[in-house]
């Protein structure tokens, strides 16, 4: 039998109610793992946090003590920005974390703060979580009052203050400099790297951006062990993760898995199948950013490195979003171009001009406007966005949303090249139309295609 | 108008958690759009005096986010949204639906929304960043209209819960 290991997720379960109020949360044993961490140096919990295996949850799937490990030595001030500015579309985990466990998140804060040495954290909170905010807000304002945030914490003589900020509403904020560039007041817009943000992040000082989610989990490995942590999972995917899965499933839902399970124990056992007893036509696999996959790779294990090297997707935000044999990928493909060309920041052309292009184009072969070359036509452009057309995609961009727009362009190509086109074809036809695009050279398009395809 | 006087010294409060002034911009246009209902063009001024910035910048950086609204709306703002969860769930009927039924309505905007972070509720819309879902476009009405006739309380436009003084 399938069955979600909660570790993160257990006390929400437990407590539908009350599980925000400080009180149930000091009940579960909220804040040992912290009094627990004050009594380790920090290199410790470093130490720990490394052999636990840990790698953050929000995307990249860097690993979290690595990450902290490279603050450059006795540079100071130094900060911590908590990302949950979850905007990827069909992730909606640390919207269930904040709003149903802020104190979990709070306890991870601070114990990484004294490991990583820095005095004021900041929760970059995604502006449209009303609740999420007031709950988080009066978790702040809760645990300063227990003496868990503020001067001399729990007589540790560690001070921190923690500012929860509120976003206004942008996506690519959740990108970790975008973040940073939000966080000074300004425009969200990425910045090249180097400088890393731990090396030069929020007012040029060192700072580490870490997920709500990969803040949830550290208590617990202090609590238990890097070595308990780094026992579950799968090769260096280790632990559990948090999995929302949704679209034409039976029971959508955050699912809090060990590592290694197969998509098909999630989405079929944990999710209930496709609905209304329908046929699996494809499946998202980390969040609108990744290259899709079908019934075939169904049996294959979430596991972050062979998802990436296998199957040429990522299980990024952990966001699995299921269609039925009724969907037109043409359709889903485009409704993320449109996304992505809304959410592009401008600061590079590729993407700026790029993404605009891609949701025109598909926006008409997705609404019977289509030309039989619409697809090499994507596929063309769209190889200076994400060069190479594989994953990992190169890169004509700072941030990764540029190569991401392509994604869904490039699982049209990968699963159904010659339906579409047939299609696209047809639809030509019907409206009466010679499907020949003017002012092009066909041969020099054909040969620029062939090269890209 | 003007921040009052209890709205400044949040704003003054607002600005000292931070170590570079420049940080609140996004908390002091939220504090601004709660007070006036969208974000002034005073307001943008205001805040650029409070942090030693130009207007201009500030402008910059409230133009870039879609929860700041720089024209009026209506006191509740309803926030669907069509991303691809939800596209496949009814969210561009419920989107439509809403749009026809408050057309005419002063007091309701209905927006289109990208991925709010709420897929298991799908479709799902915002009442003033209060999450409802999953909903179909009768029941949206009747939700909309409690909130109208203030038999459930919104939340200011900014999603600030609304504090009983």
């Amino acid at each position: 039998m399938v069955a979600e290991t909660r570790i993160i997720t257990k006390f929400l379960h437990e407590r539908p109610d009350d599980s925000w109020t400080i009180d149930a949360a000091l009940g579960n044993g909220a804040y040992d793992g912290l009094r627990k961490a004050l009594g380790m140096t920090p290199e410790d919990i470093v130490a720990e946090v490394t052999t636990s295996g840990l790698r953050g949850r929000g995307g990249a799937g860097f690993g979290t003590g690595q990450k902290w490990s490279f603050l450059p030595k006795d540079v100071f001030p130094r900060y911590l920005a908590v990302n949950g500015d979850e905007g990827e579309p069909s992730t909606f985990k640390d919207h269930m974390l904040v709003e149903r466990d802020p104190h979990q998140i709070i306890e991870g804060v601070i114990i990484t703060s004294y490991a990583i040495q820095c005095h004021r954290a900041f929760i970059y909170l995604r502006g449209e979580f009303g609740l999420g905010a007031e709950r988080l807000g009066q978790a702040i304002a809760e645990a300063y009052d227990k003496g868990f945030i503020g001067t001399n914490i729990l007589g540790s003589g560690f001070d921190l203050e923690i500012v929860l900020h509120r976003g206004a509403g942008c996506y690519i904020a959740g990108d970790e400099t975008g973040l940073l560039s939000s966080l000074e007041g300004e425009r969200a817009m990425p910045r090249i790297k180097p400088p890393f943000p731990a090396v030069q992040g929020v007012y040029a000082a060192p700072t580490i951006v870490n997920n709500i989610e990969t803040m949830s989990t550290v208590p617990h490995i202090i609590n238990r062990g890097g070595e308990w942590y780094a026992s579950m999972g799968v090769n260096r995917s280790t632990g559990t993760r948090i999995f929302s899965v949704s679209g034409n499933v039976e029971q959508p839902g955050n699912y809090e898995v060990e590592l290694g399970m197969t998509f098909r124990e999630l989405i079929y056992d944990l999710a209930g199948g496709i609905k209304d007893g329908k046929g699996l036509g494809f499946f998202i696999p980390g969040g609108a950013s990744s290259p899709w996959l079908i019934e075939e790779h169904l049996d294959a294990p979430l596991d972050m490195d062979s998802v990436q090297s296998e199957l040429k997707t990522m299980l990024g935000s952990g966001a699995i979003m299921v269609y039925d044999d009724t969907v037109d990928p043409v359709l889903v493909a485009w409704r993320i171009a449109k996304f992505f060309a809304h959410e592009s920041c401008g600061k590079c052309t590729p993407c700026r001009e790029g993404s605009g292009w891609l949701e025109k184009v598909l926006y008409r072969m997705s609404h019977g406007y289509g030309r039989p070359e619409d697809l090499d036509l994507i596929l063309g452009f769209g190889n200076n966005l994400a060069p190479g057309l594989s994953w990992p995609p190169g890169m004509t961009t700072i941030c990764q949303l540029g190569p991401s727009t392509m994604s869904p362009a490039v699982s049209l190509r990968n699963y159904w090249y010659d339906e579409i086109k047939a299609r696209m074809t047809r639809d030509a036809e019907a409206r009466g139309e010679i499907p020949v695009r003017s002012g092009t050279d066909p041969a020099v398009h054909a040969a620029a295609v062939e090269a890209a395809v | 108008m003007p921040f009052t006087p209890a709205n400044l010294e949040t704003a003054r409060e607002t600005i000292a958690r931070y170590p570079v002034k420049k940080s609140a911009v996004l908390p002091l246009l939220h504090l601004a759009q709660d007070q006036d209902g969208y974000v002034t063009p005073e307001a943008i001024e205001e805040i650029a005096d409070l942090l030693d910035l130009t207007p201009a910048l500030v402008l910059g950086a409230c133009s870039f986010y879609t929860m700041f609204k720089r024209e009026p709306i209506g006191k509740l703002l309803v926030s669907v949204c069509t991303n691809v969860s939800c596209l496949v769930n009814g969210g561009p009927e419920l989107l439509e639906h809403l749009q026809r039924r408050y057309a005419a309505d002063a007091d309701v905007t209905v927006e289109e929304v990208e991925c709010i972070a709420a897929c298991d509720l799908a479709p799902v819309l915002q009442v003033n960043y209060e999450f409802h879902g999953p909903i179909t476009g009768e029941s949206a009405e009747n939700l909309v209209d409690d909130y109208k006739a203030g038999r459930r309380v919104a939340r200011t436009i900014s999603g600030s819960p609304v504090r009983s003084s």
